[in-house]
């Protein structure tokens, strides 16, 4: 299982990126453990500067605005 | 879904096809837009010697005329945007000295992505790697006031000549406000968990070495998520308008709007700060009381202050600034507002 964080305030983008990310790893079948981390002390600990970003196993795979729906189905993609 | 798109290269030649097409059919509008609009007019059994003519032909002439601006500096914005990400503008002003690193970083800002909702990771990751405090309020100044909707509703209700003004203001604003903050050696009233924080490297730059299909694409997603989301206030503002246009008695604003009105451009000031809508909104509103005797730089202030000083984002900053250095970001840039504000119009 993998266990993914969203990093954001609280703005409108990082809301969209929650439920996009929830909807494309239900698609695929992959059980995710979803956070959401929105205290900017946290979010600050990963030393990204732009919001909403996205943490898969605590690393840092994406920073600033709604990521793409093909760049979440490769981080969900089975790996070969 | 299939493992084997993951990396689907995107390829170029729908773009050498699309983009000149999408370019002619742009130019051929935007170079008809009173004809159609007349066309339409007629079509609707109306004629423009009413009020309610005169309006709808506002509203009709208007509204395409601003959304094809719009989708067109958003979208070579977009792909301006993939050149400078925000670990790269920061590279660029780690360092810098006040005064040229103030220019440089309200230039920065308007071409490095920016919401105003990444305003305080965006300074903490400024702060913390050696970006001088003056000049990082310089970028965040700059950033959200000289923004592509801003300048493309501008270009379109005002003409070239006041969106380059606003431009140019815009910078001189951030810079001078910049530089007084630096001068001002604020640095302690940073709250203590953010200047403990000191990081070198950030994450990865992301972006730096996208090809041009990709950043293309970039622009065309920008357009889906900036026009995606300002269209409605565009055509509510722009309705405002019309309406304004067409009901509202000439000169009527003159009375406290007016340029031989000395109180007006603080008034204006004071009443952008509680408002925060975009400036999709804002603008055509504020033309269409241009053309009843608001004077421009009342206006433009007004403009400004609700843009670059607006209450929700203070209270973000307040998470990483402590008051008094809130109190003197909002003290310069209002007070560089009101300098715009009269200059506009006294020497105008």
């Amino acid at each position: 299982m993998k266990h993914v964080k969203i990093l954001g305030t609280g703005c409108r983008n990082c809301q969209t990126t929650l439920s996009l990310v929830e909807e494309v790893a239900r698609a695929q079948g992959v059980e995710i453990e979803l956070e959401k981390v929105d205290q900017i002390q946290d979010i600050m600990q990963y030393r990204l500067m732009a919001t909403p970003g996205v943490v898969i196993d605590e690393e840092v795979v994406h920073a600033g605005g709604v990521p793409d729906r093909k760049k979440i189905e490769r981080w969900f993609a089975p790996s070969a | 879904m299939n493992p084997t798109v993951t990396t689907e290269p995107q390829r170029l030649a729908p773009w050498l096809v699309g983009l000149p097409i999408a370019a002619a059919l742009w130019v051929l509008s935007y170079t008809h837009l009173t004809e159609l609009a007349d066309l339409a007019i007629a079509g609707l059994g109306l004629t423009r010697t009413t009020q309610f003519g005169e309006a709808v032909h506002f509203f009709l002439y208007d509204t395409p005329k601003v959304l094809l601006l719009l989708t067109g500096i958003v979208f070579l914005m977009g792909v301006i945007q993939t050149f400078f990400a925000p670990e790269r503008t920061r590279a660029l002003l780690a360092g810098r000295r006040l005064g040229v690193g103030n220019a440089l970083a309200a230039s920065l800002g308007i071409v490095t992505p920016f919401c105003s909702c990444s305003a305080v990771p965006l300074f903490i990751g400024f702060v913390s790697a050696g970006v001088p405090l003056g000049v990082t309020f310089s970028f965040l100044i700059a950033a959200p006031m000289v923004n592509e909707v801003a300048l493309a509703l501008l270009l379109g209700l005002f003409g070239w000549k006041v969106a380059l003004l606003y431009l140019g203001l815009g910078l001189l604003v951030a810079i001078v406000a910049g530089l007084v903050i630096g001068e001002l050696k604020m640095e302690r009233h940073l709250e203590d968990w953010v200047r403990a924080i000191h990081l070198g490297e950030a994450t990865a730059a992301s972006g730096s070495d996208q090809r041009w299909p990709e950043r293309l694409h970039a622009g065309l997603r920008h357009v889906r998520e900036i026009v995606g989301r300002v269209w409605p206030y565009v055509l509510v503002g722009i309705g405002l308008g019309a309406l304004i246009h067409g009901y509202v008695p000439e000169d009527f604003m003159a009375a406290f709007m007016g340029r031989d009105v000395w109180w007006a451009v603080p008034t204006a000031v004071v009443l952008g700060v509680p408002m925060y809508t975009n400036a999709a909104g804002i603008i055509p509103i504020v033309e269409a009381l241009i053309g009843k005797g608001a004077a421009l730089g009342t206006t433009l202030a007004f403009m400004m202050s609700v843009i670059a000083l607006s209450a929700p984002e203070m209270l973000i900053l307040r998470k990483v600034l402590k008051w008094p250095l809130i109190a003197t970001f909002v003290a310069v840039v209002a007070t560089g507002i009101l300098l715009v504000g009269y200059v506009f119009n006294f020497v105008l």
